[in-house]
């Protein structure tokens, strides 16, 4: 019951802080009410148990990535030159595709009968088991480099692509 | 484990209203006692500074000057407030605060004493003992960025925004190489729970701090960057900045920088106590090798409230020893240029803290292996490889400047001088024999 209270409490949270993102006119305002939203994630994370996922939503996306638009917006500067950017139609239409994609994810959790996700076993309950077992790290830890060690080398390698080719943006001549 | 054979203690638990009750006293106390230590340490760094210059220091308000803290917060409060007409005035009230609560909150994970038996029940010594302790007080610890960088760009003052910005890229770069310097306790752990850190400490028998030397060093020299101290204090630099990112605030939206930046201090010496300097424990003493199993059973030795005092007398020495060198170094050591503290950040302490967890990992991995118990030998060993790495780290760092005494570089400046003119005398003599040739 408590729980359910909060989660709505929190869930209210992220949905009012996520609508601020996308109002606001400055874009630091939009850069803190999006650290806001994290926050309210977090929280959510950590009603089912996830703990290790909630700090780490806060640690990583919070603590690091923010920091860093926070970095580049203030550092730029912004004026008002990106607002026809925005009003564009071909942002409106990319928008609204990316919500409709997302309904329909969402909309798919929600319908009978779906297999559960990567074939494992999900829910307070089942995080609970596997927390009590190897501990809140273990829990995510055992998974990842166990089945799914190539796709996490896969996704590193992915990482590295991405870097490189910021160097390569950053320094125009090498 | 090897605590199983010992003996088991019923004390019992908690109801649910007892823990209601013991938790909000416990909040209640650690506030407390944060915000006065917190106040006597801002005493504490003048007395220290006036020490080292031979001064007297502040010695007018109360005995010895005990009361300076709070006449220096009764003028901070009535002090005029001044608001910049070009700030933004929201992020700009905003911006202490954000910087005041994450130093405040990361106390809560800190386990600072034995657990006292009371005849309601096992109470332990920590306000929450979350699963994820250590990293709940990393992702808060480094949420203080934003009061800092917010408050220099909300300024809008050219040496506030450098401030600002000069704290980011700085806590940014550090943090790399403490959380690296945290796996290697993470290992030997298995858990990253604070209280599994200072019971695993009691097991092995030795503190981190010496089978795990070098990463200890490592995060050491980190944590002095987060909490922006000198040598690193390059965001507040007063002979390039005024004052950095609070050059533009006054009365007590100053003081709540302060208020952050000394408890942030505080939480970061208590945090390197538990990490690695066995945090409550007592050395060379079984009795209080007490461990909390659930459902208010205990092993190890027995839970008494003279047990609970002892132990947190020994987690206040160990976080005072660190308070105390975070303040002689402060008045020691010059401040880094901003290049300097880039390099050490990205080229010296980052490639040093990868070595150290792979050497450390490769270690364990071995003792384990070989079917080595955990126990004294096997901190021994690693107390070895690690003594073993360190000394090379600080060669590398060192370069002949501290450890072989500032007098051989003296020598080597002589020697490139002398080479240097050497190579001109040989430059202008081809010159002129070219000439001459012509």
């Amino acid at each position: 019951m408590l729980t359910d209270i909060l989660f709505f409490f929190f869930a209210g949270i992220a949905i009012f802080c996520g609508i601020m993102v996308v109002t606001r006119r400055n874009p630091v305002a939009s850069a803190l009410w999006l650290i806001g939203t994290f926050f309210a994630l977090a929280a959510i994370y950590t009603l089912i148990g996830a703990f290790f996922i909630g700090v780490i939503q806060i640690l990583v996306y919070a603590g690091a990535i923010m920091v860093l638009f926070l970095f580049v917006i203030m550092l730029l500067n912004l004026g008002n030159d990106y607002q026809p950017d925005l009003r564009s139609r071909a942002w409106m239409i990319t928008a609204g595709g990316s919500g409709l994609v997302l309904l329909a994810i969402l909309g798919r959790v929600f319908a009978a009968d779906t297999t559960a996700p990567l074939g494992r076993l999900t829910g307070p309950e089942a995080v609970a088991t596997q927390v009590a077992e190897y501990g809140a790290v273990g829990a995510i830890a055992r998974p990842m480099y166990t089945d799914y060690m190539i796709v996490l080398q896969v996704t590193g390698l992915l990482l590295l692509v991405a870097v490189v080719g910021a160097v390569m943006l950053a320094k125009r001549r090498v | 484990m090897m605590l199983q054979a010992e003996t088991v203690h019923q004390v019992g638990e908690l109801s649910a209203t007892g823990f209601v009750v013991a938790s909000t006293i416990k909040i209640l106390a650690a506030f407390s006692l944060v915000m006065v230590t917190v106040a006597m340490l801002t005493l504490l760094e003048r007395k220290i500074s006036a020490w080292m210059q031979d001064r007297l220091g502040p010695n007018r308000v109360g005995p010895g000057g005990l009361l300076q803290p709070a006449a220096d917060g009764l003028k901070n409060i009535l002090k005029e407030e001044t608001n910049p007409a070009e700030s933004h005035r929201i992020f700009f009230n905003l911006a202490p605060m954000l910087s005041i609560i994450p130093a405040l909150v990361t106390f809560a994970v800190i386990p600072f004493a034995a657990p006292l038996p009371t005849q309601w029940g096992l109470v332990e010594m920590v306000i929450a003992d979350v699963p994820v302790g250590v990293l709940f007080l990393l992702a808060f610890s480094s949420l203080g960025v934003y009061g800092i960088v917010i408050a220099g760009w909300s300024s809008s003052n050219k040496y506030a925004l450098l401030g600002g910005l000069r704290a980011g890229a700085q806590m940014i770069s550090y943090e790399i190489a403490l959380g690296l310097s945290l796996l290697s306790v993470f290992f030997l752990v298995g858990n990253v729970r604070l209280t599994e850190v200072v019971t695993m400490q009691q097991e092995l028998g030795l503190w981190f701090a010496l089978p795990l030397a070098a990463s200890f060093i490592l995060f050491w020299i980190s944590v002095f960057a987060e909490t922006n101290r000198l040598p690193f204090d390059l965001p507040e630099a007063e002979s390039e900045l005024v004052t950095g990112y609070h050059t533009e605030y006054s009365s007590m939206k100053f003081s709540m920088f302060f208020i952050a930046e000394y408890a942030h201090v505080l939480t970061a010496s208590a945090l390197m106590a538990t990490l690695f300097l066995g945090g409550w424990d007592i050395p060379g003493w079984a009795g209080d090798n007490i461990r909390v199993i659930g459902d208010g059973t205990v092993v190890g030795g027995e839970p008494a409230w003279w047990i609970t005092l002892l132990t947190f007398l020994a987690f206040l020495l160990k976080t005072a020893f660190f308070i105390l060198v975070f303040m002689v170094v402060r008045w020691t050591v010059p401040r880094f240029r901003y290049d300097q503290v880039m390099d050490l950040g990205w080229k010296i302490m980052l490639p040093v803290a990868l070595a150290v967890v792979v050497i450390t990992a490769g270690t364990i991995l071995t003792l384990d292996e070989l079917g080595v118990e955990y126990g004294l030998v096997y901190g021994l060993i690693l107390t070895v490889v690690n003594l073993a790495m360190l000394a090379a780290f600080l060669l590398i760092l060192d370069r002949g400047r501290v450890l072989a005494g500032t007098g051989s570089l003296t020598e080597k400046r002589r020697e490139a001088q002398e080479k240097a003119r050497l190579r001109r005398r040989e430059e202008a003599m081809t010159t002129s024999t070219g000439s001459t040739a012509d």
